[in-house]
C-alpha cells in the first residue's frame, strides 16, 4: 500500500462491514422489539419492574455487581415427556402402539389417565410417538423441560432469551460467575433474605466469598422502640448491644431489584411446560 | 525481484547502516521535537500503570479476605476491579500506544513534530479524562458496560484528546519527508482511525441515546473486541514490526505476507467478540465464531513473520531489555489470540464460559502482550528523545525479570483455575460454593504474580519519573544560567558603553 488514503479505505471497508453487521443489523432486528405473550396465555411479557426495583438496578450497576454475577441461564437441550391423556375409542390399537414404546413393561392399561408413557426423550422421539398414538386414535400431550447444568442447579427453568432484558437499562448480562447466576434469584429468596445476605453474606451462606455491603446499611442506637426494619441478625454478626442495623434506601432498592429477578415465563422462543 | 527491492526499501529505515545517514539528516531535531509530548503522555501513562496494579491488588486480596476494606463504598470489589482494568487500558495502554505511534511516524518519515503544544495539551487532557473516569467509577457512576465504564464526562474528554493526538500524528504522517510507507505505517494509521469510530459508536448507542435490550450487549461486545483485540493488535504488532528488523539486523521478512496479515487482521478481527450461547439471535454468535476461527490466519502469519525475521539474523547490538520485552509480548499475543479462538469452539466454550479463563485471556492481551511490547519500545525510544540515558539503566532488565514471571504467575494459574471452575460448574452435583472454593488455590498464585507485576510497574514508573525530574532540573539550570549570565558582552551593555564614551 502506497499512501494513507488506501489505508483509510481499508479501515472503512473492514470496520464499516462489521459496523453494519453488529451495530446496525441487530438494532434493525431487535431495536423495535415489543412485549411478547407468555405461551398458552394472554399475559404479556416482560412487564417493566416496579419503581423501587428499577432504582435497584442502578444500585446494582453503581456497585459493579456484574463483575461477579451473570444474569443469563444456559440450556443444553430439552427433555420431553409424552403423556397419554385419552385412549380414544380404539383402546387396543393405542395399547399396541404404547407397548411398542415401553419395552420393559409389556402390560399397559389406559387407566388413571393422564399417564406419562415416555420420559425424558428428545423432541423428535416425542413428536413421532405422539403422531403414532394420534394416528391410532389416542390423545397425547408433550411436556417440555429444559436441561443443562444451570437448570439442574435451580438457576432457572429455561435458557435466557433476548426478551428477558427488554426493559433493563443498562442490561447487566455479566461474563463471570464468581457468584451464582441471578436471572431467577427472585424465585429463590425474598427481600428480607437479600438484606441479611447483603449486610453479612456469611450469616446466611456459610463460606460465601461475597464481600459484605455494610456501607448500604446504617448501624444506629436503638431509639425509644427498635425499628421494625432492623435486621434480625445471628448473634455473631449483630452489632453491639443497644444498636440495630437498618437498611438504607439503596439497600432496600437493591433488595427489591433482586427480588424482581424472575425470567422463567415460557415463551415461543424458549418453550417449556409450566 | 520486485519483492526483493521492496524488502530493501522498507527494511532500510530500520537497518543499522541507516544510522550513518541519520547523523546527516536532522534526526536530532526529530527526536527533540517529541520530547515534551512524549514525556507528558508516557509520564501520565506510567502513573496510571502503577495505580492500575495497586487497584488490581486490592481487588485480588478481596478474594482471600472478603472483609478487606469492605466498609468503604468506593473500594468495593465491583468498583475497584473495573477501575483497575480501565486504568490499565485507558490510563496506560492507549496513551503509551499513541506516544509510540507519534515517535514511529516522526522516525520513519524523518519529520519533526510541529506545533508540539497541541499534543502536550492533548496528553494532559487525556490523563485528566482518565482521572475523571476513574473517580466516576469509584464514586458509583460507572455506566455498567464492560470496558466502557467511564461516565460521560470522562469519555468526552478522552474522545477529544484522542482526536487531537491522532490529528497531530496524521499531520506528521502526511508531511513525512521519507515518502515510502513501511508496514508499521499501515497498522498504526489504521489504529488511529479505528478508535474514534468504535468509541463514538459505543458511547452514542450505549450511554448517550441507549438502544434497547440485548442490542446494548451486542454493541458492547463489538466495541470491546474491536478495542481489546483489533486496536491493541494493530498498535502492538505495528510497533513490533518496526523493532524486529532492528533486533535481527535483517529486513522484515515478507512485504506481501505483512500486507496479507494486515488485511486478514482487520477483516476478521473486527467481527469477533460475541460469545457463543449469548441470549441474542443465533446468527450473531455464529458469524462471530466463524470470524474468530478465521483470525487464526493473521495470527499464524504474524508468528511466521516474527520467526523468519528473527531467525538467521545476526542479533545485533540492541539485544538487552527492549528485545526481551517485545519478544515476550509477541509470544503472549500468539497465546492470547489462540485462547480467543479456542473460546468459540462449542466444546471448549461450554467449560470456559463464565469462568476466570476469559479474564485470564484479557489480561494476557492487555499486559502480557501490549504493555510488555510498549515497555520494550519505551525503553528504546525515551533516552533518544530526551537526549540522555535512563537514570537507572539497569532497571530495564530488572523489570523484565520481575514482570515476565509476574505475568506467567498471574495468567497461567488463572487459566487453569478457570478450567477447573468450569468443569465443576458443569457438574450440577458439585455445590456452587465448592466450585468457587476450588479456584482459591489458583488465586494464591495469581495474587503473587500480581504483586510482581506491581513491583515491575513501580520500577518502570520510577525510571520515567526520575528521567522527567532530571530533565526538568536541567531545564531549570539552563534557565537559571540564562538569567544570571553576565551582561558585559551583550549589545545592551555595549550601547551603554558607547553612550558613556559619547558623554565623555
Amino acid at each position: 500500500m502506497k499512501n494513507g488514503f488506501l489505508i483509510f479505505l481499508a479501515v472503512f471497508v473492514a470496520l464499516g462491514g462489521s459496523w453494519c453487521g453488529f451495530v446496525l443489523a441487530p438494532e434493525l432486528q431487535l431495536g423495535g422489539a415489543k412485549q411478547t405473550t407468555i405461551l398458552n396465555s394472554s399475559e404479556v411479557y416482560p412487564v417493566g419492574r416496579p419503581g423501587e426495583a428499577n432504582q435497584g438496578l442502578s444500585v446494582y450497576r453503581a456497585n459493579g455487581c456484574v463483575a461477579c454475577h451473570t444474569e443469563q441461564v444456559r440450556q443444553s437441550g430439552v427433555a420431553c415427556d409424552v403423556v397419554l391423556t385419552s385412549a380414544g375409542k380404539n383402546e387396543t390399537a393405542v395399547i399396541n402402539v404404547v407397548v411398542a414404546f415401553i419395552k420393559n413393561t409389556p402390560e399397559f392399561a389406559p387407566v388413571n389417565l393422564p399417564k406419562i408413557i415416555l420420559h425424558g426423550v428428545s423432541k423428535e422421539v416425542a413428536d413421532s410417538a405422539a403422531d403414532k398414538i394420534t394416528a391410532a386414535g389416542g390423545k397425547t400431550e408433550i411436556h417440555m423441560a429444559a436441561t443443562g447444568p444451570d437448570i439442574t442447579r435451580g438457576w432457572g427453568m429455561r435458557q435466557s432469551v433476548a426478551e428477558d432484558y427488554l426493559y433493563d437499562q443498562p442490561v447487566q448480562l455479566g461474563s463471570l460467575r464468581a457468584g451464582p447466576d441471578l436471572s431467577n434469584v427472585g424465585t429463590r429468596a425474598d427481600a428480607n433474605w437479600q438484606l441479611l445476605h447483603l449486610y453479612a453474606p456469611q450469616s446466611v451462606v456459610k463460606g460465601s466469598s461475597m464481600p459484605p455491603f455494610r456501607y448500604l446499611f446504617e448501624v444506629r442506637k436503638i431509639g425509644r422502640e427498635p425499628s421494625p426494619d432492623a435486621l434480625k441478625l445471628a448473634p455473631e454478626f449483630a452489632p453491639a448491644a443497644g444498636y440495630e442495623v437498618v437498611p438504607g434506601p439503596e439497600a432496600r432498592e437493591l433488595a427489591a431489584y433482586l427480588s424482581s429477578l424472575r425470567a422463567n415465563a415460557p415463551l415461543f422462543s424458549a418453550p417449556i411446560s409450566p | 525481484m520486485i519483492e526483493n527491492k521492496q524488502n530493501e526499501d522498507f527494511g532500510r529505515a530500520a537497518l543499522p547502516r541507516r544510522q550513518a545517514d541519520r547523523q546527516v539528516s536532522p534526526t536530532g531535531s526529530v527526536d527533540a521535537s517529541l520530547r515534551v509530548p512524549l514525556l507528558a503522555l508516557l509520564g501520565g501513562a506510567a502513573f496510571w500503570l502503577v495505580v492500575s496494579s495497586a487497584l488490581a491488588m486490592i481487588a485480588s486480596i478481596k478474594f482471600h479476605a472478603p472483609d478487606f476494606l469492605a466498609d468503604y463504598a468506593w473500594l468495593t470489589y465491583g468498583r475497584v476491579q473495573p477501575a483497575a482494568d480501565d486504568a490499565l487500558l485507558y490510563g496506560f495502554c492507549i496513551p503509551a500506544g499513541l506516544g509510540v505511534a507519534l515517535w514511529l511516524f516522526a522516525q520513519l518519515g524523518q519529520t519533526p513534530l510541529r506545533g508540539t503544544i497541541v499534543p502536550v495539551v492533548a496528553a494532559k487532557l487525556w490523563h485528566l479524562g482518565v482521572l475523571v473516569g476513574l473517580v466516576g467509577i469509584l464514586s458509583g457512576n460507572s455506566t455498567g458496560f464492560a470496558w466502557l465504564e467511564f461516565p460521560r464526562a470522562g469519555s468526552i474528554i478522552l474522545f477529544f484528546a484522542y482526536l487531537l493526538l491522532a490529528l497531530w500524528a496524521m499531520m506528521n504522517f502526511a508531511a513525512r519527508r521519507e515518502r515510502a510507507l513501511y508496514p508499521s505505517h499501515w497498522f498504526l494509521v489504521a489504529a488511529l482511525f479505528w478508535f474514534p469510530w468504535i468509541y463514538s459508536t459505543a458511547n452514542l448507542f450505549l450511554v448517550a441515546w441507549p438502544v434497547r435490550g440485548v442490542v446494548q450487549d451486542v454493541i458492547g461486545w463489538w466495541f470491546s473486541a474491536n478495542l481489546l483485540f483489533v486496536w491493541l493488535a494493530l498498535v502492538g504488532i505495528g510497533t513490533a514490526f518496526y523493532f524486529l528488523p532492528k533486533f535481527s539486523g535483517r529486513p522484515l521478512q515478507g512485504y506481501y505476507l505483512a500486507l496479507y496479515t494486515f488485511w486478514m487482521l482487520i477483516l476478521f478481527g473486527t467481527w469477533c467478540g460475541i460469545p457463543p450461547g449469548a441470549p441474542v439471535p443465533a446468527w450473531l454468535p455464529t458469524v462471530s465464531s466463524y470470524a474468530a476461527v478465521l483470525t487464526v490466519v493473521p495470527v499464524l502469519s504474524i508468528g511466521v513473520i516474527m520467526w523468519q525475521t528473527l531467525c538467521g539474523g545476526q542479533m545485533c547490538a540492541v539485544r538487552g531489555g527492549p528485545f526481551c520485552f517485545i519478544r515476550f509480548g509477541l509470544a503472549s499475543f500468539l497465546l492470547s489470540s489462540l485462547m480467543v479462538i479456542a473460546m468459540v469452539y462449542p466444546r471448549i466454550s461450554r467449560v470456559t464460559e463464565f469462568t476466570w479463563f476469559g479474564p485470564a485471556q484479557t489480561q494476557l492481551q492487555l499486559y502480557g502482550f501490549f504493555a510488555m511490547t510498549m515497555f520494550g519500545a519505551i525503553y528504546h525510544l525515551l533516552p533518544r528523545v530526551v537526549g540522555f540515558e535512563w537514570p537507572f539503566p539497569k532497571f530495564a532488565r530488572l523489570q523484565f525479570w520481575v514482570s515476565m514471571p509476574g505475568v506467567v504467575l498471574f495468567i497461567v494459574p488463572l487459566m487453569m483455575g478457570g478450567v477447573v471452575q468450569g468443569m465443576k460448574l458443569n457438574d450440577p452435583n458439585i455445590a456452587f460454593l465448592d466450585a468457587t472454593r476450588a479456584t482459591l488455590v489458583f488465586f494464591r498464585f495469581s495474587t503473587t504474580g500480581l504483586l510482581l507485576i506491581l513491583l515491575g510497574n513501580l520500577l518502570f514508573a520510577l525510571n520515567i519519573f526520575a528521567m522527567t525530574f532530571v530533565w526538568e532540573k536541567s531545564l531549570l539550570k539552563k534557565a537559571f544560567a540564562i538569567v544570571t549570565a553576565p551582561l558585559e558582552k551583550s549589545s545592551a551593555s555595549a550601547s551603554l558603553r558607547r553612550d558613556q564614551e559619547v558623554k565623555a
